[in-house]
């Protein structure tokens, strides 16, 4: 049974369309768009890290230490980036 | 001929004309040279095909050798211009090509290859495996590398070269302001290349991590392996931002978008941000490989092991991730308030920490060591106090403050050279005189290279010292001429002899190699300088499959172990073993790359879609291709290594 249906898939599956679900009804509602854009980017960072770690089996192998490593610094560098940007080119710009 | 009007060069004048014929008649002289020594067979099969990391290191090394007379001759005429004041030797416009095409040639097209030779040939010995882990995307990375030095290469012949400097600010870089095809071919031609770094990243990483001989954790990995796996992760980090930058440059040129516009939305300053986000942690892809080969070169000729050797570990992590957090320093005065510049001021300044525990390091070693000069050795005793020098103004430069005094003033130009030649280019020199005997089978002329160590040092500081103090006096960078009461003069004077000094060491360097191919022994051991690490274990020249038997590891010193402390290194018999095939794909894609490329920037629509086309069928032939690899037969490996081993 447990072949046949595969738990953690199709709840992944099901989750990953409840959060697509979701990110869409921000087009269709009057939300502000800061809301709008906290929505997305909160749906759309969950939505990777499920693709990530359900679809891409990013914990089932040994080397899932290198993986995490790698995911940790590339988020870290990736938030220094933006922010650093926004530092620059935008709050700290006068 | 309404259509060859494009090709035209917009600024004219006889140096060029003359470039031209000189470069037809290169081609020409190349062409029936093979023809005439019936080389074109050889060419193919040990060269354009090759997948072998030996051969794709060799390539990059005659590439960085080529780019750095290239750009030599730029910076002798820079420098020619700006020796006395009110000079005419180039006028406004052809100074901008030069010193633009200079730095691209330099940082993107000479230093690059010259790390990426390194890594290739040095990396998989060190490890004890093979090859690289994807041989055919190495032969790949290399080939779009060339075709990207060749795009620029044409550009002042061809079109017209950049004129907008290696850094490409908008406004500047737009249309508006940089009419010719100039800067399209700076885009293009980092584009390419780029995506070859970005290639040789990935396989990097993946060929340390995984291909590494049994008993070798990554703390028992030579330093050089090291340096090269923390460079290709911040490659792998880097790069892609330098690309989308560069598809959204090309795209406000060619398809009128506004993204780095000052009006209609745009933001121009952001290429400035994007540009330095690769370009600080770029320099430290630089600095970083030639570090691991000082550590090399110093440990072996103290004859003792490197002097902190976790801590050099630790340090080069450090600035793989500091080199993200710095790249405001690039442009304090462009706007950002106080707070802003001081967090980036911070930064900078602790990144220094690492690079200093680095230079103490070596020092440690050295201390009760018992050294030896050799070329490699003087190289890398001269590289520390000069880049010193460099790290030290760095790190005046960091403080946002007093910047607005340095920012692009000589003073700054002054700083990155006292970094980049000690660090960088010795560091290849050093790399070079080491290595030679490995890749060639003969030692370099000992007395000839430590003539041109000095030469150069010295005309380093000759050249790049009087920057510091005309730089102070306000003269600034890029700027085609001064006038005499400015009292520049004099230290321009003096540079231009030091730019002469180091024209004469390059050119001596060249003779060296003539020199020692001619005249030096071959009757050398494949460990010539009592090393300590896997390279040096193997036969030289190395056979295609490196080592005949996998070496087995149990320190950082593998083969210091087995010569003196009783370590088996080769345990086993011969087995047979397996190698990749050739493959003419590589060289193919990315011709069709470079004419994709060449189509892009005269905006030729039709040839830019069918090479298009052509990149995504030798994509689909890779696809689809069925290729197992050979073996090579256990009494091969016996003929091979009896027949090494005889001589
Ligand atoms: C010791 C650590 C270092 C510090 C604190 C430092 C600091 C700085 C700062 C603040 C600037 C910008 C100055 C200005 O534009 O006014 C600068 C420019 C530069 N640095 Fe460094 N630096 C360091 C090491 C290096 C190294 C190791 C390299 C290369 C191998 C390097 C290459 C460059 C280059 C190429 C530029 C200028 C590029 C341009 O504007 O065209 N620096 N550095
Ligand atoms: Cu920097």
């Amino acid at each position: 049974m447990k072949e046949l249906l595969p738990l953690k898939q199709v709840m992944g599956f099901a989750f990953s369309m409840i959060l697509t679900f979701i990110a869409v009804t921000v087009y269709f509602s009057n939300m502000s768009f800061a809301t709008g854009m906290t929505v997305l980017l909160v749906t759309a960072f969950l939505q990777a890290g499920l693709q990530l770690v359900v679809f891409m089996h990013a914990s089932e192998t040994e080397d899932k230490g290198a993986i995490y490593t790698n995911i940790y610094y590339a988020l870290a560098i990736a938030l220094v980036t933006v922010f650093g940007t926004l530092l620059c080119m935008i709050w700290g710009y006068i | 001929m309404e259509f060859f009007e494009r090709f035209a060069i917009p600024h004219p004048s006889p140096a060029i004309y003359a470039s031209m014929v000189a470069i037809g008649l290169t081609v020409i002289a190349i062409v029936a040279g093979l023809t005439y020594f019936k080389k074109w067979g050889y060419l193919w099969r040990e060269w354009l095909t090759t997948v072998d990391h030996k051969h794709i290191g060799i390539m990059y090394l005659i590439s960085a050798l080529l780019m750095l007379f290239r750009g030599g001759a730029d910076a002798i005429m820079i420098r020619a211009q700006l020796a006395v004041p009110d000079n005419k030797l180039l006028d406004a416009q052809h100074y901008n090509e030069v010193f633009t095409t200079h730095g691209t040639v330099m940082i993107i097209f000479m230093a690059m290859p010259f790390i990426m030779a390194f890594m290739n040939y040095i990396v998989p010995l060190q490890i004890g495996a093979r090859d690289v882990a994807f041989p055919r995307l190495n032969a790949l990375s290399f080939w779009l590398f060339f075709m990207g030095a060749m795009l620029i290469n044409i550009s002042f012949v061809i079109g017209g070269s950049p004129d907008a400097g290696w850094t490409s600010y908008f406004p500047l870089a737009n249309n508006e302001f940089s009419e010719s095809v100039g800067t399209n071919y700076y885009m293009f031609a980092l584009q390419i290349s780029g995506l070859g770094t970005l290639m040789t990243g990935i396989n990097m990483i993946t060929t340390i991590l995984k291909m590494r001989a049994p008993g070798m954790t990554l703390m028992k990995m030579p330093i050089f392996t090291w340096s090269a796996l923390v460079t290709n992760i911040i490659i792998v980090f880097a790069f892609p931002v330098l690309t989308v930058a560069l598809i959204m440059g090309t795209m406000d040129r060619l398809f009128a978008t506004n993204f780095f516009t000052s009006t209609n939305g745009g933001i121009d300053m952001l290429w400035a941000n994007f540009f330095w986000i690769w370009g600080h942690p770029e320099v430290y892809i630089l600095v970083l490989p030639a570090f691991g080969i000082y550590s090399e070169i110093i440990s072996t000729f103290s004859g003792r092991n490197l002097y902190g050797y976790k801590s050099m570990v630790g340090s080069m992590l450090i600035i793989s991730f500091l080199s993200f957090l710095v790249w405001t320093h690039h442009f304090f005065t462009m706007g950002q308030g106080a707070l802003t510049n001081s967090i980036f001021s911070i930064t900078t300044m602790a990144i220094a920490v690492p690079t200093g525990v680095k230079i103490f390091n070596w020092l440690f070693t050295l201390w009760r060591g018992k050294i030896v000069i050799t070329t490699a050795m003087l190289y890398s005793l001269l590289f520390i106090p000069i880049f010193t020098i460099g790290g030290v103004t760095g790190v005046m430069l960091g403080m946002s403050a007093a910047d607005y005094q340095y920012h692009n003033t000589m003073f700054l130009v002054a700083h990155f050279h006292m970094v980049i030649i000690p660090g960088v280019v010795f560091g290849m020199l050093a790399g070079l005189h080491y290595y030679w005997p490995k890749m060639f089978g003969f030692i370099l002329d000992e007395k000839i290279g430590k003539w041109t160590a000095w030469i150069i040092s010295m005309s380093t500081l000759l050249a790049f010292m009087p920057m510091f103090f005309s730089g102070l006096d306000g003269q600034a960078r890029r700027m085609y001429t001064y006038s005499e009461s400015t009292g520049f003069g004099i230290w321009n004077m003096i540079s231009f002899i030091g730019a002469i000094g180091l024209a004469i060491g390059f050119v001596l360097i060249v003779y060296n190699i003539y020199y020692s191919t001619r005249y030096a022994s071959r009757d050398i051991s494949s460990d010539p300088w009592d090393a300590r690490s896997l390279e040096w274990a193997t036969h030289s020249p190395v056979p295609e499959y490196n080592f005949a038997i996998v070496p087995h590891v149990t320190s950082t010193d593998a083969l210091w172990d087995s010569k003196y402390n009783n370590h088996v290194l080769f345990p086993g018999k011969y087995e047979k073993i397996h190698m990749p095939n050739n493959s003419g794909i590589p060289f193919i894609l990315s011709c069709i790359f470079f004419a994709w490329g060449f189509s892009f920037v005269f905006g030729m629509w039709i040839p830019a879609i069918i090479t298009t086309i052509g990149i995504f069928i030798c994509l689909g032939h890779r696809s689809l291709e069925k290729d197992y690899g050979r073996y090579i037969s256990v009494k091969e490996i016996e003929e091979t290594e009896t027949k090494l081993r005889g001589v």
